[in-house]
């Protein structure tokens, strides 16, 4: 067990290591600049653009930069011009509402489905092997197969999601299930409380903390992979807007874009801890 | 107090049960009968299969051969009429004290409505003095109140026969004596047929008006009946000054330790047959 440190303490040392590294890296890009290439024709660097014309110096950009850009995406997030260019609110919009979409649709299938496996022991050996074999393949695997049945690469995009949202539901459903204890079972059984009743108020609440555990892995496997995803199907998505300021060369938006993929990764996470800890019971 | 020869047929007649694991019987050719109103303690070492047989007349178990007969009728299953006291209280953690009772009750009525089992539930919290904590989850509750709930909760469906399994042998002597008399006043005012294990013989003096002394397993059997007849109401508190007592005490203690190992079914001793077991009425 760690002892436990005042807040203040560890947010005082979070801010200087943040400081420390965000310093050295202004700094570093501070003295790359400085130190100028050979000087470049004025008419060559009108005819290749940007890039060309700071003479083949360094595209990363500098801390205050990437905050400068930051301010400036977040300052209209949600405005649409076209369809290749729409704030960053817009984007990480559509990927929320792919992964809610897959994600929902997984445990719509995967808790009942999982509660049947958790209470019947033949139904569990007879689909372990399917989910044994299937579980270990990378979401992204199912691509080609959904873009060829589907032929929708937005909904395509979306039963990745599922694919890769329902294998820890379904496991953590089976054996939450599985493992409520004996002894709350006879006393639903002595209650003569009949199966509808002993699911809804046995075993449920006694396997939820189990299966939120379960939701919780999978909501962070689903936000890892729709980056993967959006990358392959693009037209919308924060996955496709990396990849597209990939292509711009614009890393200051591919770091702001790495940060807000954090950020709402976090966000999803808490969520899930939030109903965590609604479900959680203590003996 | 209802005489153990009744002359209305006897509440739970068990017959000739058997069970065995791997070949094993833990125990055979059970035969025993609990009268309307009376309670029954059934008391024998560990590995005897008390508790075994404990789950068949709860209906959560069944013997590999016999069967038991309630109210004239063959159990198949549980059934409410037949309430269980668990050595563990089995309480549901994520319900309050008053949810785990409603939750019973709520099987026991189907068509009552959320308020009348909460208001159900309170009342039989208060009958055994735990209406201050009918709000708290029974992780908030020490050992003594968690049993209490658990016996709320048996007591709460009316059930004509309350079986229980070791339900003190958990709490510490002074909850466990008035939990004992409190069990000993609420069966007996509501004339409900009571039958529990137990290996505390004291417990069994306090309570029982018939005591079933099992031999050790494997191959147990019933192998003496001892008739209480010290009489009611009993304390804790005086057990121990009532004329009879020592002598009772004297004859379950010296068969726990003694003619529990020495009884062999094949070779009983006299007078002995599995499906009337001897009764003695120990006197001073």
């Amino acid at each position: 067990m760690q002892q436990q440190v005042p807040f203040w303490r560890a947010a005082a040392l979070s801010l200087l290591i943040l400081a420390v590294f965000l310093g050295g890296w202004e700094a570093a890009i501070r003295a790359a600049t400085t130190a100028s290439g050979p000087p470049v024709d004025p008419e060559y660097a009108a005819l290749m653009g940007q890039a060309a014309a700071q003479g083949g110096q360094t595209a990363m950009p500098a801390p205050s930069d990437i905050a400068k850009r930051l301010f400036e995406l977040l300052r209209d997030p949600f405005y649409v011009r076209g369809p290749n260019d729409q704030g960053i609110g817009v984007q990480i919009a559509y990927s929320l509402l792919r992964v809610g979409a897959g994600f929902l649709l997984a445990a719509a299938i995967a808790i009942p489905l999982g509660f049947l496996i958790g209470m019947s022991p033949l139904l569990n050996a007879a689909l372990n092997p399917f989910i044994q074999v299937l579980r270990p393949v990378s979401p992204l695997a199912w691509m080609p197969l959904a873009l060829y049945s589907i032929k929708d690469s937005s909904i395509s995009a979306v039963f990745v999601i599922f694919i890769c949202s329902i294998w820890p539901m379904l496991l953590n459903t089976a054996f939450g299930v599985a493992s409520v204890r004996r002894e709350w079972m006879n006393v639903g059984r002595t209650l003569e409380a009949g199966p509808w009743r002993t699911a809804t108020h046995i075993i449920l609440p006694a396997a939820a903390p189990t299966i939120v555990t379960g939701m919780r892995i999978s909501i962070g496997i689903a936000w890892l992979v729709i980056v993967a995803a959006e990358m392959l199907v693009g037209g919308t998505g924060i996955g496709y807007w990396v990849w597209n300021q990939w292509n711009n060369l614009s890393i200051a938006d591919i770091v702001i874009a790495i940060l807000m993929i954090g950020l709402v990764g976090l966000a999803l996470d808490r969520l899930l801890g939030l109903l965590a800890r609604a479900v959680a019971w203590a003996e | 107090m209802p005489p153990s020869s009744m002359i209305e047929r006897p509440d739970v007649q068990v017959e000739g049960i058997a069970r065995r694991f791997g070949g094993t019987a833990v125990f055979e050719d059970v035969w025993f009968n609990v009268g309307k109103g009376e309670f029954v303690c059934l008391v024998g070492h560990s590995g005897c299969g008390k508790t075994t047989i404990l789950n068949i007349l709860a209906g959560l178990d069944a013997p590999d051969d016999g069967s038991i007969i309630v109210s004239g009728k063959e159990i198949t299953g549980p059934s409410l009429d037949r309430a269980v006291i668990f050595q563990s209280h089995a309480l549901m953690p994520w319900m309050t004290a008053a949810q785990n009772v409603g939750f019973a009750l709520s099987c026991r009525n189907p068509h009552w409505n959320r308020r009348m089992c909460e208001d159900a539930a309170r009342e039989a919290l208060g009958r055994v003095g735990l209406s201050h904590a009918a709000d708290r989850k029974p992780a908030q509750l020490s050992g003594g109140m968690k049993q209490r709930v658990g016996i709320a909760r048996a007591l709460a469906i009316q059930p004509r026969i309350l079986l229980m399994d070791e339900p003190f042998s958990a709490l510490d002597a002074l909850t466990r004596g008035a939990l004992q008399e409190e069990v000993s006043r609420l069966v007996t005012d509501s004339g409900q047929t009571g039958f529990m294990i137990t290996h505390d013989v004291d417990e069994a003096i306090l309570l029982a008006d018939r005591i079933l002394l099992m031999s050790n397993g494997p191959g147990a059997r019933i192998a003496e009946v001892v008739v209480n007849t010290l009489p009611r109401p009993r304390t804790r508190a005086s057990l121990h000054h009532m004329p009879g007592y020592h002598a009772l005490r004297d004859h379950v203690l010296d068969f726990l330790i003694t003619r529990s190992r020495e009884f062999v079914a094949t070779n009983p001793p006299a007078g002995w047959s599995a499906r009337a077991v001897p009764e003695s009425r120990p006197v001073a």
